[in-house]
């Protein structure tokens, strides 16, 4: 076998220098089921989703933080592997508050411990993640079921003490992807994971809310939790994957562009994700582009043509306004020329609209007075 | 390894920032040159406080060094650029002790600065409105330029000179031809073939072939009387524009004035027709980035009542002036005009904008687009031009009666006036109110309190403000933003313009402050 080959799964695979075995894996097309890590941010091995079995090493490996070697024997989903990953999704999810995953066998303990939650929770609802969690994804893949119990821990109170995002500790799985997210994705350095044993907890230094925190609210560590632990305060309850559609679109902020996922319900935005692996923000927003997509809604939008009268606006139709700003601009034109007209257009809107209003300018009115903020 | 000048990377584009500060994480190097230690500073290995409008100096001092200390790149000096005796001359004037004097940092920083420069390749420059704003604002783009050209960071990834631009679609709007020189893709109005290129696609005779008005000349055309009619798409001028009093006198002198927007605003307070515009995510269309990166935007809610789409609000006024245009949609004006007629956009149609987008000039529907310009030190105009450029001081400082300087700029959770991120569910939780941002130093000087209200005022206007106390700010500056109409700083703002781009010097005025 060449410097460059593995055996993966039975069959002989390439593999660059310095990757992961389940980076490998992943380029030649084999699914290892991870929840810790974070793509693009250095590995843990925390969560342990990950095994794999190496031959003839004693134990298990995390493929994600495991360099592949030449010659290497790997197998993805040996009995041993599955085995292993049942034992960890089933104390992942007696650990906190993940009913979901059991089917059909609810009783008193299990809505004893959903009521208590629920105190926390200041809510009724269904788990605000529900379809979209990657432990439930797991549990379901592997068949994991869990005995109901009464929680395992005492939990932190959720904190709902901030505009954007809502932190539900019952829920957290501690697989500090929120922690990588914040510290080596977006740089904010604003939590850590704090405290220790049953009382681990991801942190603000001081263990502050995030309010009163460095925390900037770009929401990175929404859209890296991989469970219900962090969802954004507008959509909780309001988004459900099975109800939403996603469009593509780019952000109406600054010059970055970013590529963002509008999750829209009934011909509404409900939630803003950013696009994983697109260019040229890489699944990144910030506070604005996160959470700044509401104000289309707002009562305040201009929604029909406005013509002044003794000073004050009435409403007009769409013929009448539009007549009156071309019976008033071809009356100036005959007057003062049309250099006597200006315009400014909008960075803001789309390039069409912009490349619409300087052909009315230059071919209709017959001018080069048009402008924008290109310069400021 | 970074420069980043007159840019508050992490709150104006946080998403660009990330990178920054991820390559910072794998060992690159970043150089801060600013008069705020902002957020980007803490991740800085040198953060080079100069004082506020003293860009040119600083870059002249760093191109001192590295000619006389013999770093600069002589291979591509010689082969890529032209005029470098000229630009050494100049810069010989500006040894790092006489810039330390006009940039308030020490002159071994500046020699500390240069080296790091020049003991890396590539360097990517990056600059936002700290250097456009100001009086001085081409000739501090234009060294920055200099700087680069003479580092041999031209052509190459990660290298240039890498402006961040504001607005979604500034780069758009530019490229689209609003502009008063250029028509879509920077062809020249003044260029005969470029008008008769442009006389046929529309149909039209004698295209108008002098350059128009700038935005300032326009409003200054409003008292004069020069201009009757004054049509606003989309900004609202009145809390934007430098000293909003004389913005608001030139407003209230129109004759007729057009507001074409989403929602009223202190602008469409003095027009005489609004128009109701559909907004980002109620239609179809494209945005283009700082990276020349053409974007999709698409539909995904219904615009409110009447509203409609900017670019059928234009073809209906062009339908009653006498012109029936053809395209119907934002489609058909990108695939059947804009991506005709401008050279660098050929090759982009829609079909090919699904995913990530093109970058351009991308000439031909085969091409992948362009990532980065100058390749192999090939500049448009053929050899980079070395432009050598004096110092001029901001055309207000500070004096006895207004003895601090004010800069301005934006905030992380709002954007510029705040029609849109004002109407955001909890970006006001976040951001509630202006702050004048002053120095622990004068704070302490002038007994003023954290959270004390303060009152800010400059020869054009006054506002009362809350102190926000930080070492963010070096002693004897004022920093505010313009997203809150009562403490916006452009009631203070000095309508000075750069005598070429007629940008405004948001960036420096002589303010006082009292308790």
């Amino acid at each position: 076998m060449s410097d460059n080959m593995f055996v993966l799964n039975g069959r002989e695979v390439s593999f660059d220098p310095g990757q992961t075995i389940l980076e490998a894996a992943e380029a030649c097309g084999v699914q290892i089921p991870t929840l810790c890590h974070l793509k693009g941010t250095t590995p843990t091995g925390e969560c342990r989703i990950c095994v794999v079995e190496v031959q003839g090493a004693d134990m298990l490996v995390t493929s994600c933080s495991t360099p592949v070697e030449a010659g290497m024997q790997v197998k993805t989903e040996s009995p041993r592997v599955v085995t292993e990953r049942k034992k960890i999704l089933e104390q992942l999810l007696t650990s906190g508050n993940h009913n979901c995953a059991i089917s059909g066998s609810d009783n008193g303990n299990w809505t004893e411990f959903q009521l208590q939650v629920q105190k926390n929770d200041a809510s009724s609802e269904l788990c605000p993640v529900w379809g979209d969690c990657k432990l439930q994804e797991l549990a379901y893949q592997y068949q994991v079921k869990i005995t109901p119990s009464s929680p395992q821990r005492d939990y932190y109170p959720s904190e709902m003490a901030n505009p954007m995002i809502i932190r539900d500790f019952s829920r957290c799985i501690l697989c500090g992807r929120c922690i990588k997210a914040c510290n080596e994705v977006q740089v904010n350095r604003a939590i850590s994971m704090g405290y220790e044993g049953d009382k681990a907890k991801v942190v603000t230094p001081g263990d502050h809310p995030l309010s009163e925190s460095d925390c900037v609210f770009c929401g990175e560590c929404v859209q890296a939790c991989p469970v219900g632990a962090l969802v954004e305060k507008k959509a909780r309850h309001i988004w459900r994957p099975w109800e939403t559609e996603k469009i593509r679109t780019t952000c109406p902020y600054c010059g970055v562009g970013c590529q963002q996922l509008l999750h829209v319900k009934d011909g509404k935005i409900v939630k803003v994700t950013g696009v994983e692996d697109a260019e040229p923000n890489q699944g990144r927003l910030c506070v604005k582009g996160r959470f700044g997509y509401d104000f289309i809604y707002s009562k305040d939008r201009l929604k029909t043509p406005l013509i002044r009268e003794n000073n004050e606006f009435r409403e007009a139709s769409w013929d009448e306004a539009l007549d009156l700003v071309a019976r008033k601009f071809k009356e100036i034109i005959r007057e003062n020329g049309p250099d006597a007209i200006a315009g400014v257009s909008c960075a803001r809107s789309i390039n069409e609209d912009s490349y619409q209003m300087q052909k009315l300018f230059r071919a209709v009115i017959g001018t080069n007075n048009i402008d924008h903020c290109a310069r400021t | 390894m970074f420069l980043v000048i007159g840019s508050n990377m992490t709150e104006a584009h946080p998403v660009a920032a990330t990178f920054v500060k991820n390559a910072v994480l794998r060992g690159a190097q970043l150089i801060v040159a600013d008069p705020r230690k902002h957020p980007l500073a803490d991740h800085a290995s040198l953060h080079v406080p100069i004082r506020v409008g003293s860009d040119i100096a600083f870059i002249n001092a760093l191109m001192h060094v590295l000619i006389k200390e013999d770093l600069y790149d002589k291979a591509f000096v010689n082969s890529c650029t032209v005029d470098f005796d000229k630009l050494k001359e100049k810069v010989m004037e500006y040894p790092p002790e006489r810039a330390a004097d006009i940039c308030g940092v020490s002159p071994d920083m500046i020699r500390d600065a240069a080296r790091r420069l020049a003991s890396v390749k590539p360097v990517m420059l990056c600059y936002t409105l700290g250097i456009t704003e100001h009086t001085c604002g081409r000739n501090n783009v234009l060294s920055t330029a200099n700087l680069q050209m003479l580092l041999g960071n031209m052509g190459v990834e990660c290298g240039g000179v890498n402006p961040l631009r504001g607005q979604n679609n500034v780069q758009g709007a530019c490229d689209m031809g609003a502009l008063p020189n250029v028509f879509p893709g920077y062809q020249p109005v003044t260029s005969a073939d470029a008008r008769a290129k442009f006389e046929d696609a529309w149909g039209v005779e004698n295209l108008p072939d002098k350059n128009g008005l700038m935005i300032p000349q326009m409003m200054e055309g409003l008292v004069d009387g020069k201009v009757r009619a004054f049509y606003i798409f989309g900004e609202n001028l009145a809390n934007t524009e430098p000293d909003i009093r004389k913005v608001e006198h030139e407003l209230a002198s129109a004759e007729f004035l057009v507001c074409q927007d989403i929602f009223p605003n202190e602008t469409t307070r003095f027009a005489h027709v609004v128009f109701p515009a559909a907004a980002w995510s109620e239609n179809d269309g494209t945005f283009t980035n700082s990276e020349r990166r053409v974007s999709r935007v698409r539909t995904a809610s219904k615009a409110p009542g009447q509203a409609m789409p900017n670019w059928w609000i234009f073809k209906q006024i062009a339908k009653r002036m006498g012109q029936d245009w053809a395209s119907d949609s934002a489609r058909e004006l990108w695939d059947n005009e804009i991506s005709v007629l401008a050279p660098q956009l050929c090759g982009i149609k829609y079909r090919r904008l699904e995913g990530d987008g093109l970058q351009w000039p991308c000439p031909d529907e085969d091409h992948p687009g362009t990532c980065f310009l100058h390749k192999e030190g090939q500049f448009t105009c053929g050899l980079g031009v070395f432009t050598p450029v004096e110092w001029t001081p901001p055309a207000e400082v500070p004096d006895e009666e207004y003895p601090f300087v004010l800069s301005t700029g934006r905030r992380l959770a709002h954007y510029h006036t705040r029609t849109q991120t004002g109407r955001c569910e909890g970006l006001n939780d976040i951001l509630g109110e202006e702050t004048a941002d002053i120095s622990p130093f004068d704070a302490a000087d002038m007994k003023i309190g954290h959270g004390d209200m303060i009152r800010v005022s400059s020869r054009r206007g006054e506002v009362q403000v809350k102190a926000n106390v930080t070492d963010q700010v070096p002693k004897g500056m004022v920093w505010m933003a313009f997203h809150f109409r009562d403490a916006c700083a452009n009631w203070l703002t000095n309508p000075a313009f750069d005598p070429v781009t007629l940008t405004a010097e948001y960036k420096a005025c002589a303010v006082r402050i009292e308790k």
